[in-house]
C-alpha cells in the first residue's frame, strides 16, 4: 500500500510527514511517557546522567559519521576507544606521567590508527569495511601485548616485579566527573562535538566535497575533487573522535579496564544509521546522530528506571535502528546511498 | 547460401518509443554476417530478441526455415541461438578450473554427474578443447579459470557455447578487450566455426575487423535496415546509412574562425596500448571538433588531458610548458576544463541543487576560511540559469529533477564562471534536446571567441559540423583527418570515418 498516494490529494502527506517527523516524534513520545509515570525519570539528575552516559557513543557515533558521509563506515571505533582506555592508563600508572601527556597520547593514538584506516583503504585499496574490520582485530590483540593481557590499576605488579609507581590523575578523573555550571564536563564536549560537526558538514565547503564524495565518487573527482584525500581525512576524524570518547570512559572507570569499548563498535553505527533517518534527510548528519545516541539514551535509561532487565536493552537498541532502517530504506523517496557494499 | 535464422517483420516498441519497426534479416549458415549501428539504432534490441531476452515484440523468427517461439533465454539457446556478450568477467566462473568452466553448462544440467572426479571432467574438456584447436593442455585445464588471459577466457566462453552445437552464435563486440594479435586469434577460432556450418551475428564498430570477418554487412538506423551489402562492401555508404541523412533545416551559419596561437600539444600520445602515437596541435580561439565512431578514442583523449586517465605514452604542453596532470583538480588548477560524457554517472549528484553543482569545482572562490558563502553561491547559481537559459523552477532545484538539455546546460554553464584555458566536452548533446543544443553550442562558440580553446568530442558529424571551426577525425585512436570546417563536407568526413585501417 502506498500510503503516501491516499494523501497527497488533499496536500498533506503522511509518508512524508512519518519519514520527516516520525522519529523526533517517537522521541518526544517517549520521553513523556517516561517522564510521566515515573517521578525518578523527571528528575534533573537522571536527565543529565542519562546524556553523560549517551556522550560517549554519541561522541564515537559522530566520529562514525563523518566516514558515513564519504561512503565508508569506520568499524574500529570501538577497538579505538578501547585502545585509548588501555594507553592512558599505561601513560598515567606505568609511566607516572601526567593526566595531560596521557590526554596527547591517546589523541595521537587515535589519529595514527585512524592514518592507518586511511592508509589501508586509499593507498592498498582494501574497501572500507574489511580494512577497518582488520584494524579492529589487530588493535584489539595489540593493546594487550605491553599490558600482558591485564588491566592496569595503580599497585599493578610489573614484569620485573617492581610495582606500577603511578595511577589515574585526579586531574585525569575530573574529565568524566567535572561540572560546567549544571552540566557535566562529556556531556558538554559532546554537544560541543556536535556542534562543530554540524558546523563542518553543513557550512563548510570540505563538508560539502565530503558528501558529494559520499554520493557519486566519480562526479566529484571530474570535478576536480581529491577524493583520496577527503576520505583519508574523514577516517583520521573518525580515529580522534573516538579516541575522545575513549578518554571519557577511561576517566569514567578509572581503571585501564582490557575489556572496555568492545560495546561501543554496534553502539556507535547504530547511532549513525539511526541519525540518516531523521528529518527525512537520508544521508548522515550530526544532528541527526546526536539525536540517534539521545533518544536510544531515554528509551535504556527509562527501560533501566522501569525495571526491564538489562538484556531488554540490546533488544530496543535492534528494534529501534531497524525502525530507523525502515524510515531511510523503506518510506524515504530519497533512497541513501551512504552505506557502504562490500 | 543456405539461411540458418530468418528474421521477419520484427517489430518492438518501448512505450511511444518505436525500436524496430519491421525488420526483415537473413543470417548465412557457415558465414558472419556483420551488424552496424549507432547507439540507439535498435542493435541490441535486435540481439536481445534474439537471445530470448525481450519477448514483446511482433514478427517471426525462423530457424532452418521452420518458425519458433523464443520468449526466453532458455527458449533461445534450445533453439539453438548462443550469445557472448561483450562483459568476459561475467561469464567465467572465477575458483572452478578450467575444465569445469569448459564444461559448466553441462555440469549444472546434470549431463555430467554431480559427484564425478576431477580427472573425468578434464578428460572431456581435453576432448573439447582439441576439437576446437585449443592448444590446452591437461595442466592449463586443471588450473583456475582467472589464470587465464582475458583473450583465453573470451574463448572459453566461446568454447563452452559451442557444447550445445548452436546454429547461430551471436558476438557482441567481442574484440573490445582484446589485442591485435588476440584479435586474429579469434578470427581464426571464428573461421574455425563458420567452416562447421555456423551462422556468426558479429557486432562491431571496427570496420577493419568487419572488412575481415565479415560477408555480409547490415546497417542498422532508427530502428530499421537501412543497407545490405555483400563483401566487398562499400564502407562510405554504410556509414551514411549508418549515420544517418537528416537534414537539420537552418543550421546555424557561423564565422567560421582560425585559432592563434597552440594552447595544447599532444606529442606522441599513445590512446591505446597498440595505437598509433598521436601528435595534435588544440589552438585558443577555435573549437576543435573530433569525430569518431565508439572505441576510435575519443573519451580516452578527453580523460588523458584532463588528468582522470593515466598517459600511456608521450607528453603533453600546455602554452609551451610542461603539462602532466596526475588527477584532475591538477588540469583544474590549470583552467582545463571537461564535460564528461556519461552525465548521470559523472558529473551530476543525486539530490544536487543547481547551485551546489555549479560551485563545486570552485568551492575555494565560494568559501571563506573553510565556510562557504552562501549568498554568493546563490548568485551563482542565478547567474548560470540566466546565463544558459536553463528551465528550471529555481536555482535551488535538483539538478536531477532537470531535462537531458537542462542538466547539460548545468554542467556545461559550472564551468564558465571562471576563464577556462581550455573547455573540453565529450558527446555533449547525447540526450539534449535541440534547442539546448543549440544554446550549448552558441555559448561554447562564444567562449572560444574569448580567447579560448574548446575541443568538442562526438561521434555525430552534424553535432560537430554545427559547433567547430576545425575538424579532426579519430578511427581507433589515429587522427585520419585534420582540417577547417569550411575546407570538408559531410561526406568527406563520413568517407575518412569508413576508411578501413
Amino acid at each position: 500500500m502506498n500510503i503516501g498516494k491516499l494523501n497527497a490529494t488533499n496536500g498533506f502527506d503522511l509518508r512524508d510527514f512519518i519519514v520527516k517527523y516520525g522519529f523526533i516524534l517517537v522521541t518526544v513520545i517517549l520521553f513523556v511517557w517516561f517522564a510521566s509515570t515515573e517521578p525518578t525519570f523527571r528528575m534533573q539528575n537522571t536527565l543529565f546522567s542519562m546524556l553523560k552516559f549517551t556522550s560517549v557513543v554519541a561522541i564515537t557515533g559522530l566520529g562514525v559519521t563523518l566516514t558515513m558521509v564519504v561512503g565508508g563506515l569506520d568499524l574500529s571505533v570501538g577497538a579505538i576507544a578501547g585502545l585509548s582506555v588501555t594507553l592512558s592508563a599505561m601513560t598515567m600508572v606505568i609511566y607516572a606521567q601526567t593526566g595531560a601527556v596521557a590526554l596527547v597520547v591517546v589523541l595521537l593514538g587515535g589519529a595514527l590508527v585512524g592514518l592507518f584506516n586511511a592508509f589501508l583503504i586509499v593507498v592498498l585499496k582494501i574497501p572500507d569495511l574489511l580494512a577497518t574490520l582488520a584494524t579492529m582485530f589487530t588493535i584489539m590483540g595489540l593493546k594487550l601485548v605491553p599490558v600482558d593481557g591485564q588491566s592496569v590499576s595503580s599497585g599493578l605488579i610489573l614484569r620485573d616485579g617492581s610495582v606500577a609507581p603511578g595511577k589515574f590523575t585526579p586531574g585525569f578523573l575530573l574529565i568524566d566527573r567535572a561540572y560546567i555550571g549544571p552540566v557535566p564536563l562529556p556531556v558538554a564536549i559532546f554537544f560541543f562535538l556536535a556542534f562543530v560537526v554540524w558546523i563542518f558538514l553543513t557550512k563548510t565547503r570540505w563538508g560539502r566535497v565530503m558528501y558529494a564524495i559520499g554520493s557519486n565518487p566519480e562526479a566529484a573527482r571530474l570535478a576536480g575533487v581529491r577524493v583520496q584525500r577527503y576520505r583519508a581525512l574523514a577516517y583520521a576524524l573518525s580515529g580522534v573522535f573516538a579516541s575522545i570518547g575513549g578518554l571519557i570512559l577511561s576517566s569514567r572507570i578509572g581503571q585501564g579496564d582490557i575489556s572496555a569499548g568492545n560495546s561501543l563498535l554496534l553502539d556507535a553505527v547504530a547511532v549513525s544509521l539511526v541519525g540518516t533517518s531523521v528529518l527525512g534527510m537520508a544521508r548522515p548528519n550530526a544532528w541527526g546522530t546526536t539525536l540517534g545516541a539521545v533518544l536510544i539514551g531515554i528509551v535504556i535509561t527509562g527501560l533501566t528506571i522501569k525495571g526491564f532487565p538489562y538484556y531488554a536493552q540490546d533488544v530496543v537498541k535492534g528494534l529501534v535502528l531497524l525502525t530507523a532502517l525502515i524510515f531511510s530504506f523503506t518510506l524515504s523517496r530519497r533512497k541513501s546511498r551512504f552505506v557502504p557494499a562490500v | 547460401m543456405v539461411s540458418a535464422v530468418e528474421v521477419r517483420n520484427i517489430s518492438m516498441a518501448f512505450g511511444a518509443n518505436q525500436v524496430l519497426s519491421g525488420v526483415d534479416l537473413t543470417i548465412d549458415k557457415g558465414q558472419t554476417t556483420a551488424l552496424l549501428g549507432a547507439n540507439g539504432a535498435g542493435k541490441s534490441t535486435l540481439i536481445k530478441i534474439l537471445s530470448g531476452v525481450y519477448s514483446s515484440f511482433t514478427g517471426e523468427i525462423l530457424i532452418d526455415g521452420k518458425v519458433v517461439t523464443i520468449d526466453s533465454p532458455t527458449t533461445a539457446k534450445s533453439a539453438g541461438i548462443e550469445t557472448v556478450h561483450q562483459r568476459i568477467d561475467e561469464g567465467v566462473i572465477p575458483g572452478l578450473t578450467v575444465a569445469e568452466n569448459l564444461l559448466f553448462e553441462k555440469i549444472v544440467s546434470g549431463e555430467i554427474p554431480r559427484a564425478v572426479s576431477l580427472k573425468t571432467i578434464v578428460n572431456e574438456a581435453e576432448k573439447i578443447a582439441e576439437a576446437l584447436d585449443l592448444n590446452w593442455n591437461r595442466s592449463k585445464l586443471r588450473n583456475d579459470v582467472y589464470e587465464l588471459g582475458i583473450a583465453e577466457q573470451q574463448m572459453l566462453i566461446l568454447a563452452r557455447t559451442l557444447s550445445r552445437s548452436p546454429k547461430l552464435l551471436i558476438l557482441d563486440e567481442p574484440t573490445s578487450a582484446l589485442s591485435v594479435a588476440e584479435s586474429q586469434n579469434l578470427f581464426r577460432f571464428i573461421k574455425n566455426l563458420e567452416a562447421q556450418g555456423i551462422a556468426i551475428l558479429y557486432v562491431s564498430h571496427k570496420l577493419s575487423e568487419l572488412e575481415q570477418i565479415a560477408k555480409k554487412l547490415v546497417v542498422m538506423r532508427d530502428g530499421k535496415i537501412r543497407n545490405e551489402q555483400s563483401a566487398p562492401f562499400s564502407w562510405d555508404l554504410a556509414l551514411k546509412e549508418m549515420l544517418g541523412q537528416q537534414e537539420l533545416g537552418e543550421r546555424d551559419n557561423f564565422k567560421q574562425v582560425q585559432g592563434t596561437s597552440v594552447t595544447l600539444k599532444l606529442n606522441n600520445v599513445q590512446l591505446f596500448k597498440e595505437s598509433a602515437p598521436l601528435n595534435l596541435e588544440i589552438k585558443k580561439k577555435e573549437v576543435t571538433g573530433i569525430i569518431g565512431l565508439l572505441g576510435a578514442g575519443k573519451t580516452e583523449l578527453a580523460k588523458v588531458i584532463y588528468g582522470a586517465d593515466e598517459l600511456i605514452s608521450g607528453s603533453m604542453d600546455l602554452e609551451g610548458q610542461s603539462y602532466k596532470p596526475a588527477h584532475p583538480a591538477d588540469a583544474v588548477i590549470k583552467d582545463i576544463y571537461l564535460v564528461p560524457e556519461d552525465r548521470a554517472a559523472e558529473s551530476m549528484i543525486p539530490n544536487w541543487s543547481i547551485s551546489h553543482t555549479a560551485t563545486l569545482p570552485f568551492m575555494g572562490d565560494f568559501s571563506a576560511r573553510g565556510i562557504i558563502k552562501k549568498l554568493a553561491e546563490g548568485i551563482r547559481g542565478k547567474e548560470l540559469v540566466q546565463d544558459l537559459k536553463v528551465v528550471t523552477t529555481s536555482h535551488e532545484a535538483f539538478v536531477d529533477s532537470l531535462s537531458g538539455g537542462n542538466q547539460q546546460k548545468v554542467i556545461v554553464g559550472r564551468w564558465l564562471q571562471s576563464k577556462p584555458k581550455l573547455m573540453i566536452l565529450d558527446e555533449p548533446f547525447r540526450g539534449v534536446d535541440i534547442g539546448a543544443r543549440r544554446d550549448i553550442s552558441k555559448r561554447v562558440r562564444d567562449l572560444a571567441a574569448t580567447d579560448v580553446a574548446v575541443l568538442v568530442l562526438a561521434s555525430d558529424v552534424d553535432e560537430i559540423l554545427d559547433v567547430a571551426d576545425r575538424i579532426i577525425v579519430l578511427v581507433e585512436g589515429k587522427v585520419v583527418m585534420d582540417v577547417k570546417a569550411g575546407e570538408t563536407s559531410k561526406d568527406k568526413i563520413v568517407n575518412k570515418m569508413s576508411e578501413v585501417a
